[in-house]
């Protein structure tokens, strides 16, 4: 019988020639990835039930990223990455990102495919729901809670049922002004947010295979938003370009075969997309940008896991050169890979960060996941009030980026700069070449 | 396993998520440090919308007078905080019975062992209001609305059940040999 990708990943991972959707396996993991708001708990979940002088499972198969709650005066956010400190320290874990010396890196989601921890046809558990965003490399990746993490610390293994496969085949090319939030976004307002609960999202055609890696993971990113387990999209000759140029690590690339079954397909001409919005409070109010009404605002948001990536800033500045925002317009980098990278990519003989500066975005914050999940009150770019912000981000629930009070639209880069220039949403083509 | 639920219900819409059952900010407090733990359930739902006449937990207040709450679909949606079941579970509820619910919050409920998720194909939270009494029967897979004495079905728990029986997947893994004993 064929098998889906996701379906031979995870028969390699327990050790099986075949597994069919609906079994419960025992699966081992290659990594589990913690950050400040999950690790504590965690680590408590660990030693409680393994005893205080337990060991993890495998040293080099932790990896912890500090990203949530760091820019904040707030104690016990800085207690919580003292915490992981000291497991790292009492452990000996060599992936530690630490907010207080230059690993430092931000965003787990940008993290882990830039340190090459992310390697095609393995396992990744991650406490946090948007880990999904690695199956864009080819893995199994998916979100857990801290009591199932405490136990794969300490087994390295985990009992998963697998997920039926939906696929989404989109073939042709995207016209200019659309990007993979726009993608994802439409086909979230398509099924629903929970068009795909429990489901593996396999994303195929040649539209797909056109994209770079960091719109592919734009694209997996947000498949929790429709109830997703994980998001993937087959490896191919980019990936491996990308993962070798970070890792040295031998890793396996898997396919869907012809004759793998579907729980559903389907099929979409690229050329019909268009830049998309979704509105308060669901990503699947999605509306064309161009007929979404009038609608004022009062910031910009430009960051996060799903769009606060090198290319994502590169979609802005091609909308911000030479214009001027007229609302406050917040540049959060997800990574200092990707902070670096402003400072030092050149759009017109300018840095996109002097480009944003020039064009009256605030200074680019310091990379974290910063105002995406609201957080402490001091945080940066936090909603307090009832603001309108048109974000990159991937959640617009009520009080998602703060206040109760305020309203989050989500969009891409492109439209969130184009926004950003007129003061109303707006479908930012008429600002593209 | 507790195999009766009875007390008042809270009554909420479709696709809560788990930024309206925990928001945020509240994401730095520990639930495995015992303090915490307690004021996490202080804030359970606390990110609803003020149009909600009544507060799951009133200020001031650690417990909530509602043991179930009663949703629609989608219940859960959106983060993989397990501070959110615990939040629940914290504040004092003991199931939470909705239409559908999103699949880490479903397995964060049994992995923690803090609140039932309960299944029900009836839309329930249409036709009773907060503060109605119910009465779940986790071994007949019933749930009965007191007032009225109407009773109807809830869904099996699947794969999962072998789980919730053992008390946890660490219990489960226990009994089967996969881990040693405690
Ligand atoms: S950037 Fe936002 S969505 Fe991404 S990990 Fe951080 S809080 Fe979560």
């Amino acid at each position: 019988m064929g098998m889906t990708i996701t379906e031979k990943i995870l028969a390699n991972a327990a050790g099986r020639r075949e597994v069919k959707p609906g079994e419960n396996i025992w699966v081992s993991a290659d990594v589990l990835m913690t950050h400040d708001v999950c690790g504590p708990g965690t680590i408590g979940v660990f030693k409680r039930e393994f005893g205080n002088d337990a060991r993890v499972w495998n040293r080099e198969g932790v990896v912890i990223i500090p990203d949530h709650y760091i820019f904040t005066e707030d104690r016990i956010c800085h207690r919580n990455v003292d915490t992981l400190r000291k497991f790292v320290k009492e452990q000996g874990l060599p992936y530690f990102y630490d907010p207080a010396d230059e690993t430092y890196s931000g965003v787990c989601h940008v993290t882990l495919p830039e340190k090459g921890h992310i390697r095609p046809g393995e396992v990744l558990f991650g406490t946090d729901s948007h880990t999904c965003t690695h199956g864009a490399l080819g893995m199994f990746a998916t979100g857990i809670g801290n009591t199932d993490a405490g136990f794969v610390m300490g087994t390295g293994k985990l009992l998963i049922k697998v997920p039926p496969t939906v696929k989404f085949i989109i073939d042709g090319v995207f016209p200019k002004g659309v990007t993979a939030k726009d993608v994802i976004l439409k086909i979230i307002g398509d099924i629903g947010v929970d068009g795909a609960t429990y489901c593996a999202m396999e994303f195929a055609g040649t539209a797909i295979e056109g994209l770079s890696i960091e719109e592919r993971m734009t694209i997996c990113n947000m498949a929790i938003e429709a109830g997703g387990k994980n998001g993937i999209i087959a490896p191919d000759a980019k990936t491996v370009e990308y993962v070798r140029s970070r890792t040295g690590k031998a890793f396996n690339c898997f396919r869907s075969d012809t004759a793998a079954v579907y729980q559903a397909v389907y099929e979409y001409r690229a050329e019909n997309f268009v830049p998309v919005v979704a509105l308060p409070y669901s990503p699947d109010n999605v509306k064309a940008a161009a007929s979404a009404g009038k609608v004022k605002l009062d910031r910009s948001y430009i960051g996060s896991c799903t769009g606060g990536k090198l290319t994502d800033f590169m979609f802005a500045a091609e909308v911000l050169k030479g214009r001027k925002v007229c609302i406050d317009t917040y540049i959060v980098p997800a990574t200092a890979e990707v902070a670096d990278a402003l400072n030092k990519v050149r759009l017109d003989g300018k840095t996109l960060s002097e480009l944003f500066v020039e064009a009256g975005c605030l200074e680019p914050a310091p990379p974290s996941c910063a105002a995406c999940l609201g957080g402490p009150v001091d945080t940066f770019g936090r909603c307090s009030n009832a603001e309108v912000c048109v974000s990159t981000t991937n959640r617009n629930f009520p009080g998602r980026m703060g206040s109760k009070d305020s309203r989050t639209i989500l969009a891409s880069p492109y439209t969130a700069a184009a926004s950003a220039v007129t003061g109303y949403l707006t479908d930012p083509r008429k600002y593209l070449k | 396993m507790a195999n009766i639920i009875k007390g008042k219900a809270f009554v909420v819409g479709d696709n809560i998520d788990t930024d309206q059952i925990i928001p945020a900010q509240y994401l730095n407090l520990v639930p495995t440090i015992p303090e915490e733990y307690e004021k996490l359930g202080s804030y359970a739902l606390v990110g609803l919308p003020d149009e909600y006449a009544e507060r799951y937990v009133r200020d001031g207040e650690n417990k909530t007078r509602y043991p179930i709450i009663v949703g629609g679909k989608n219940f859960g949606c959106g983060s993989s905080r397990e501070h959110a079941p615990i939040s629940l579970g914290a504040a004092g509820c003991r199931a939470v019975i909705a239409n559908s619910f999103a699949r880490i919050f479903f397995r964060n409920c049994i992995a923690t062992g803090e609140v039932y998720p309960v299944e029900t194909d009836v839309e329930l939270n249409r036709k009773i209001r907060t503060g109605d009494e119910l009465e779940i029967d986790l071994d007949h897979k019933t749930v009965k609305i007191v007032g009225n004495g109407a009773t109807c079905g809830t869904k099996d728990l699947g794969a999962v059940k072998a789980v919730i029986e053992a008390g946890g997947i660490f219990a489960y893994a226990r009994n089967s040999g996969m881990i040693g004993k405690k």
